[in-house]
């Protein structure tokens, strides 16, 4: 450590007393442990939509002198440890976080199949597990057998049939035509959302002119969208990671790929997306969103940037941060015991930075955003499955 | 079977370890319990990679692929069939696949080897995409009341059977042939050994092995997809574990996975921020420090110990 920093760490401590008057340092912190990606495939995800969150909610609230239980004020401290998307090394930290750090509540970790494998032991240890970026459509049988597993995020039945219903939208309203190409990406969350999109495209009596689908890690996609842009469709969907997300938009923009509704999945909302396509990004479709322009979103967005120096993206990103105003508000309401807070979760309707929040008899948020578009560079919500202030899609005009 | 004078300590000292590595669950730590499960689990992997790796030299990275398409089995089957049929069934496809692979490649030599098993891996992983692909089949989900105390139990038990069966093809004329095979494979051929099948019958040992180890532990991930049930990284932990402890002897790999599942430990806990590049540091001293890995080690001071008497 160099001499200054030491000097400014020495003032720091000195002065620090005197900056927060009555603060009462004596009160046992509230211990959370977190368990997420910092390196492995799911680290550029979570470096995005979970960490920064962490950041921002530990320090608004120790800022305010800590959680309110009982009358006293208890600072949270954080103690994370690196998964590196392994589902073996997040069984071993929320072991570790559980038996030897002795932590008072776990975040649920970052990702559908890291949070599944965590949920045994959370389940076991008795742990409320407020899952933000766990999207399955097997909630009813999860939390069937793990009572204290909880879903904010909505299924992939649920987002594949919200763009499907966009379209039907927009092709009544006579802005597009009939005829859908659709890509995914082959592996997990690409086939579940393909599968579940077939049959509602069918089923809202579109045309599918052209169904394909690449390998994760595709470096080189124009054949995919050549053959898209061939099969002339009206509208473009790509259930696609950020990797391919990007790659495929690329592609659509360099073919100058005509259609009147394009959209791709994981990643469409990060603030990165329109840092790349620029003006292009505008009335893109993805898969997501927020109410972009509500008081609570600007609020957040705004804090986000200042403590985490990056823009949270437009949908996992808020979802993550009402899982700990949530998990907040429990505690300040019955207290650090993780039996009533769980008991709790059930019967209560939360505040958050999305709107209120109950969750059914199965722990699931039924009202979800699904769809969202660039509009003027905001990612703003267009269809939810019972979200206040979504706004018409718009048809896309070109590349630039 | 003819068991000499050293063997029946050997033999009663392994049940010994073996049967207090059983215990270990009475001690009621979920924690304590989640390393054993990663030592027990390592132990079988390595080991068995060292049965067909130390003798013949031979490197192979398709740990992963095994292990992969025994989760992949239980994720499949789990719904219309019992656990442990699914774990004998996902043994017997391990050993099939490492024998038509081991058919095809173990002609190959030296670094071919090494990038084809690598590759393996990789393919298996694609081809069970493709195949979920196609018929838009989601992630499984194994949904059970087995627990880490059953799982553990399990690993114990394969340890053991993996244990015994080094230490039968050790004294076997397999074995025999297959320590030639890794000194000259050439003048192993002309003393008349079929090489091809020796090689190829211990590759389905470890192939069967690794396969029944992804099988057991599938209930512990509960949510099988390609990319966490086929994870790269996986074969190359089995690897570093196996060289760290010493694959020349059967019980090598063993000193090799107890130290480092605690390096391993104590780096993720200290360390959450810059895990894998301390990890990696941590792979470069051992490399360097220890090249014959832990078994040189104890080698090295038994025979020091044995000079010093000698002058006494």
């Amino acid at each position: 450590m160099k001499r200054r920093s030491v000097l400014r760490l020495g003032a720091a401590a000195l002065a620090a007393p005197a900056i927060i008057p009555g603060r009462a340092f004596a009160n046992d912190p509230i211990r959370i442990g977190a368990v997420a990606p910092k390196t492995g495939p799911l680290a550029g995800g979570a470096a995005v939509s979970h960490w920064p969150n962490i950041a921002l909610w530990s320090s608004q609230v120790n800022e305010r002198g800590g959680l309110n239980v009982g009358g006293t004020m208890r600072p949270v401290e954080i103690i994370e440890y690196d998964d590196q998307t392994n589902p073996g090394e997040t069984i071993r930290a929320v072991e570790r976080l559980a038996n030897q750090d002795n932590v008072d509540f776990i975040l649920a970790p970052y990702g559908t199949g890291l949070n599944i494998a965590a949920a045994p032991l959370m389940d076991r240890f008795g742990y409320p597990q407020i899952t933000s970026t766990c999207i399955t459509d097997q909630v009813v049988d999860l939390s069937g057998q793990f009572s204290n597993m909880f879903f904010l995020l909505g299924g992939a039945t649920g987002l594949a049939e919200g763009i499907v219903s966009v379209l039907a939208g927009m092709r009544d309203a006579g802005q597009i035509g009939g005829n859908v190409a659709m890509v995914n990406v082959a592996d997990a969350f690409g086939i579940e959302l393909a599968a579940a999109g077939r049959p509602a495209l069918e089923a809202a009596g579109f045309n599918l002119v052209y169904d394909s689908s690449y390998p994760l890690g595709t470096q080189d996609l124009s054949p995919v969208m050549r053959g898209a842009k061939d099969a002339a469709p009206d509208a473009f969907i790509g259930f696609s990671y950020p990797p391919d997300t990007f790659g495929l938009t690329e592609q659509a923009q360099i073919e100058e790929l005509e259609v009147g509704a394009f959209y791709t999945a994981v990643g469409a909302s990060f603030p990165a997306y329109a840092g790349r396509f620029g003006p292009a990004v505008n009335n893109i479709l993805g898969a997501g969103g927020v109410n972009a322009t509500s008081e609570a979103f600007q609020a957040y967005a705004a804090a986000h940037t200042e403590v985490a120096g990056q823009a949270p993206d437009f949908w996992a990103s808020a979802m993550m941060y009402a899982s700990l105003q949530i998990l907040e508000a429990a505690i300040e309401t019955v207290g650090a015991d993780r039996e009533a807070v769980s008991a709790h979760l059930k019967e209560t309707t939360f505040d958050t930075v999305n709107g209120p929040v109950t969750f059914d008899e199965h722990n699931n948020n039924p009202e979800y955003w699904t769809v969202g578009q660039w509009q003027d560079g905001l990612f703003r919500g267009v269809a939810s499955t019972g979200r206040e202030g979504a706004v018409d899609a718009v048809v896309k005009d070109g590349w630039t | 079977m003819n068991l000499s004078r050293d063997d029946i300590p050997a033999l009663a000292f392994s049940a010994l370890l073996l049967g207090l590595a059983a215990m270990l669950p009475l001690t009621g730590s979920s924690y304590w319990m989640g390393i054993g499960l990663s030592i027990a689990m390592f132990t079988v992997l390595s080991t068995s990679w060292a049965l067909f790796s130390g003798p013949t030299h031979y490197i192979s990275l398709a740990t992963a692929a095994f292990f992969g398409l025994g989760t992949y089995t239980v994720g499949l089957g789990f719904e219309s069939l019992p656990f442990w049929l699914l774990i004998i069934i996902a043994a017997a496809i391990g050993a099939a696949l490492a024998g038509i692979v081991g058919l095809a490649t173990l002609r190959l030599s030296g670094v071919y080897f090494v990038i084809f098993t690598l590759g393996l891996a990789e393919l298996v992983r694609q081809l069970t995409t493709w195949v979920q692909n196609l018929t838009g089949q989601r992630g499984f989900y194994v949904l059970t009341d087995i627990g880490e105390t059953e799982i553990y139990l399990m690993l114990v038990g394969l340890a053991a059977l993996v244990f015994l069966t080094g230490w039968l093809i050790g004294r076997s004329r397999l074995g025999f042939a297959l320590r030639i095979i890794g000194d000259d494979e050439e003048v192993a051929r002309h003393s008349g050994i079929n090489t091809a099948r020796a090689k190829v019958l211990l590759f389905m040992v470890s192939g069967l092995v690794a396969a029944a180890t992804g099988a057991i532990l599938a209930p512990r991930y509960v949510y099988i997809e390609p990319s966490l049930a086929f994870s790269p990284i996986l074969s190359f932990q089995v690897v570093i574990m196996a060289l760290l402890g010493g694959p020349g002897r059967l019980w090598g790999p063993l000193v090799g996975v107890i130290p480092f599942t605690f390096l391993w430990e104590a780096i993720s806990s200290s360390f959450p921020n810059q895990t894998t590049l301390v990890l990696g540091i941590a792979f470069l001293v051992i490399v360097y420090a220890l090249p014959r890995g832990f078994v040189g080690l104890i080698e090295d001071g038994r025979h020091r110990l044995r000079a010093r008497e000698g002058y006494a």
